[in-house]
């Protein structure tokens, strides 16, 4: 069935690996040391392996997961690129490590790198100035819609809408609501794009921002982005980028070009970092000069003297993280870009849209819509698309983000990166089409050759089971 | 493959409106991978390189080689969120024991697989407290000797469903009951309490402070860390609804303020928990397996209805906490605990014994950090111990903040020396 095969991925019940707490546990007294009892707890019941014991059981459960070194990871949105080891190193300097307290002073090395990436990423989204204190994407957004009120408030101007189309990422309407605004949704046109007429409907004087992909999550430029700017702008909102997309740009175009007054970037996304299985990843902000004043504090300049120095902007929105961010991601990101240079981040998104556009004319499933970017949509059309990414992993591969956005029927929402040559990407294609040929039967009853069998998330749902001492015996052998 | 597409270059791939091309260059010099690592060496380099007696919420703890070892594993650090749990058993089931770890530590039903960083988590805990059925109105409480930076995250949180982060006085660096009396009233949803405080102190009052929360059908938020977790009062036993904190004090170390915030609850609130949790179920051949659960409540299901924006979160963090806390065992987790108390008392009395020095300021038992009073202006014998090799706060005119751990106990008697110069 396939040349990819991962055996390690196996149904041998022998193999399965109990949870630290059936290994071995112990509960230990605490006799308070050099507390008074009354201040400390009675005792604390904990795993208590040797190490060779920890090491295996770890190793073991890597072994259960897929990275982006385990084979291609096309999963839409995600941009899963390899993360390329030297960043590690770097992160890993012992000079990094320092505590957020320190005087800045004492600090110069930190903050220059801030400073140097800072001024990448306002060079890269053609942006005036740039925080790294987000720690995520969504804290990015968050970061930016709070800058967006503040803004409008110092002019006396209470609005309460921000504008999101339909087919955004989820945090964009939660970040919204977060932040006390009303969401008001923005529908497509037919060709997948922002609707003109809805956005001149939907702006006024309540209008505080309009938060936009783009490219947008089908993988297409927003061709009228003038338009939309002007629109809003009229309107005396604020255009918000979402930078889930930037890797579609790099070099190709900027956001602070196409009239966005305020933008996150990604940057275990765009610039590599690992995604960790979940996390941390960075999502610095970038605004244009007028925003500036609002960036949360403290904000690293340089001085007179080349010293670097921090300080709290005047209208700063305060803090945003307890400290300065995900510094260790912050420093991959840093050593990314400064290895890729222009012509390497040029050449990342020159190879990602064509690795996008490539692999969508080998698979056979229909991509109704485009020219798209470093992205794809497909569409599973009668299959179900949740069942086919499940398929998927029988032939070794990661499937791609599923069922969103919604507009494309049976999404499969695809981004293979610029860092997969053409044999994988024909290994990719190879899966999609096994998986298009085959019945519906068989797709339902994928996945059959990885650690775990379908998983019945409803029944998960409907019974929470979060820690061990709540399982009783949910599916395991106590 | 630019014959496959049907294109003569790449360039031809973009549909990009021409007045929106970018055609100049950002200007960055492209450099290989060894002299990156060189010239960041060399730039990391100009940091000083003090001993570091500091704390305030983020904590150096020795981290065993065997947690950078496991926790580097590609398929753990290059994997992504668990959207599919069949491939993914490994980082789902690692997430799951250290959601348990945290339910033993605390005492409570069920915890996240994490949260930014301690801050965050407080802001999640405050819109928590609106979200709840149990709790009305909109004040919460903090104390005011609260981190400056915890308390500005906290207002962003509180900003957009209209809270009132309003404070209540301390004494002797934990929180005043009597003042805490005179504050709360039906309209606070929130009592946050930390344990150890800021300060280091330790709160002699909890389950009172408890109880007071429950008078008022306000949710009492306790702040704490899994360090400190291991020996003080168990939150539970406290009456602690809900706990936040810093979980980076295990498996990180110094990293500039990258953190990961704790966040386990009461049973009750579960379907009003932000972020992500991992649950155990059942596969298609009825083996036990893990899979993210009640997706509902975020964001990429519920949109402007989820509990939370937050989506990427601190995972690869909570997997190095869990490691690292499996390493070290309850004995190895209590004992270091235990150490972080004597040693802060000790240093406390060495100090103490300095002219120009009392400490601890506060007459309460200290967890790694406590704070001292200094005759000469703080800022001056701050400047001095640096020059001298160490880094302390300065939380006041006269006041500095010292925190010691295992990691900087061999300094100690270097420190208390350069001290006797200084002060």
């Amino acid at each position: 069935m396939t040349d990819h095969d991962q055996a390690r991925w196996t149904a041998d019940e022998e193999r399965y690996e109990p949870l630290l707490a059936e290994k071995d546990t112990t509960e230990v007294d605490v006799d308070g040391g050099p507390l008074p009892e009354d201040l400390t707890r009675d005792s604390l019941e904990l795993p208590s392996l040797s190490e060779p014991e920890i090491a295996r059981h770890y190793t073991r459960l890597s072994q259960m997961n897929y990275g982006v070194e385990s084979g291609p990871f096309p999963l839409g949105s995600c941009t899963m690129k390899y993360n390329p080891s030297f960043t590690d190193a770097v992160a890993g300097l012992p000079d990094a490590a320092v505590h957020p307290d320190r005087s800045a002073e004492s600090v110069q090395g930190t903050l220059a790198i801030q400073y140097a990436l800072q001024d990448y990423l306002a060079r890269i989204g053609g942006m005036d100035a740039v925080t790294l204190q987000p720690p995520a994407g969504a804290a990015g957004e968050f970061t930016g819609i709070r800058i967006a009120r503040a803004y409008h408030e110092d002019r006396g101007e209470d609005r309460s809408e921000v504008i999101v189309p339909t087919s955004a990422h989820g945090t964009n309407f939660a970040t919204a609501a977060m932040a006390g605004f009303d969401v008001v949704e923005l529908p497509s046109d037919e060709d997948g794009r922002v609707d003109l007429d809805a956005l001149e409907a939907a702006v006024g004087p309540e209008t505080a921002a309009l938060m936009l992909t783009n490219p947008n999550t089908l993988g297409l430029f927003e061709r009228d982005i003038e338009r939309i700017a002007e629109t809003v702008h009229d309107a005396g909102g604020l255009l918000y980028y979402d930078g889930a997309n930037l890797n579609a740009l790099l070099g190709r175009a900027r956001p602070g070009d196409m009239g966005f007054d305020v933008m996150h970037y990604n940057v275990h996304k765009t610039f590599a970092t690992p995604h960790g299985g979940g996390g941390p990843g960075a999502g610095p902000v970038g605004v244009v000069e007028d925003l500036a004043p609002y960036l949360p504090e403290p904000h690293v300049r340089e001085t007179a003297d080349g010293d670097y120095e921090r300080h709290a902007p005047e209208r700063s929105i305060g803090k945003v993280h307890g400290f300065a961010g995900n510094w260790l991601v912050l420093v991959r990101a840093y050593a990314y870009i400064a290895r890729l240079g222009d012509e390497g981040l040029a050449d990342a998104s020159a190879k990602a849209v064509l690795n996008a556009n490539y692999l969508a004319e080998l698979i056979d499933y229909e991509v109704p819509y485009g020219p798209f970017h470093h992205e794809f949509v497909a569409s599973a059309g009668d299959q179900d698309a949740a069942d086919a990414a499940k398929r998927m992993l029988d032939y070794g591969v990661h499937p791609p983000t599923t069922k969103w956005p919604e507009i494309v029927p049976e999404a499969l929402m695809t981004e293979p990166t610029e860092t997969e040559g053409p044999e994988t990407l024909a290994t990719l294609a190879r899966a999609f089409n096994g998986v298009a040929a085959e019945d519906d039967a068989t797709l339902e009853a994928a996945p059959e050759r990885t650690a775990a069998r379908r998983i019945d998330q409803v029944d998960a749902a409907r019974d929470p089971t979060l820690t061990w001492d709540a399982l009783d015996g949910k599916g395991g052998e106590d | 493959m630019l014959e496959t597409v049907g294109a003569d270059s790449e360039a031809d791939l973009f549909d990009i409106p021409e007045a929106v091309r970018f055609d100049e260059e950002f200007g960055i010099e492209a450099r290989s991978e060894s002299a990156v690592r060189r010239e960041a060496r060399r730039t990391l380099g100009r940091n000083d390189d003090l001993t570091e007696l500091l704390g305030r919420g983020h904590y150096d703890h020795y981290v065993p080689a065997v947690v950078d070892d496991l926790a580097g594993r590609q398929e753990f650090l290059t994997s992504y969120t668990q959207y599919q749990p069949e491939v993914a058993q490994g980082f789902l089931q690692a997430l799951f024991e250290y959601q348990s770890m945290l339910a033993e530590l605390t005492g409570l039903d069920v915890a996240n697989c994490s949260m930014y960083d301690a801050a965050t988590a407080l802001g999640e805990a405050a819109t928590l407290s609106q979200r709840v059925r149990s709790t009305s109105g909109d004040r919460v409480l903090v104390p005011e000797s609260l981190r400056e930076g915890k308390r500005e995250v906290l207002e962003q949180y509180a900003a957009g469903p209209d809270i009132a982060v309003e404070t209540y006085p301390t004494a002797e660096g934990t929180a005043d009951v009597e003042g805490i009396t005179a504050a709360i009233g039906d309209d606070v949803s929130m009592l946050y309490v930390e344990n150890p405080t800021v300060s280091g102190a330790i709160e002699p009052a909890l389950e009172t402070l408890g109880e007071i929360a429950d008078e008022h059908d306000a949710l009492f938020c306790l702040g704490s860390d899994p360090v400190a977790l291991a020996l003080l009062e168990r939150p539970a036993d406290a009456g602690a609804d809900v706990v936040v904190g810093e979980a980076s004090s295990l498996g990180l170390g110094t990293a500039y303020g990258t953190g990961m915030g704790l966040f386990v609850a009461r049973e009750q609130y579960l379907r009003q928990l932000p972020g992500r949790l991992v649950g155990a179920a059942e596969d298609a051949s009825g083996r036990r397996a893990y899979t993210l659960t009640l997706q509902t409540r975020e964001q990429h299901i519920r949109k402007e209805r989820a509990t939370s924006n937050i989506c990427t979160n601190q995972a690869w963090l909570a997997l190095r906490a869990a490691i690292h806390a499996a390493v070290l065992g309850p004995d190895g987790l209590v004992d270091l605990a235990e150490r972080c108390a004597r040693l802060a008392a000790e240093t406390a009395e060495r100090l103490d014994a300095v002219d120009g020095i009392r400490a601890p300021v506060h007459d309460r038992h200290h967890f790694r950090e406590f704070q001292a009073r200094t005759d000469q202006p703080a800022r001056a014998v701050a400047d001095d111990l640096e020059s001298a090799g160490f880094a302390v706060h300065v939380v006041g005119d006269h006041r500095i903040q010292v925190c010691v751990t295992e990691t900087t106990e061999p300094e100690l008697d270097r420190f208390v020396e350069a001290m006797e110069v200084v002060a």
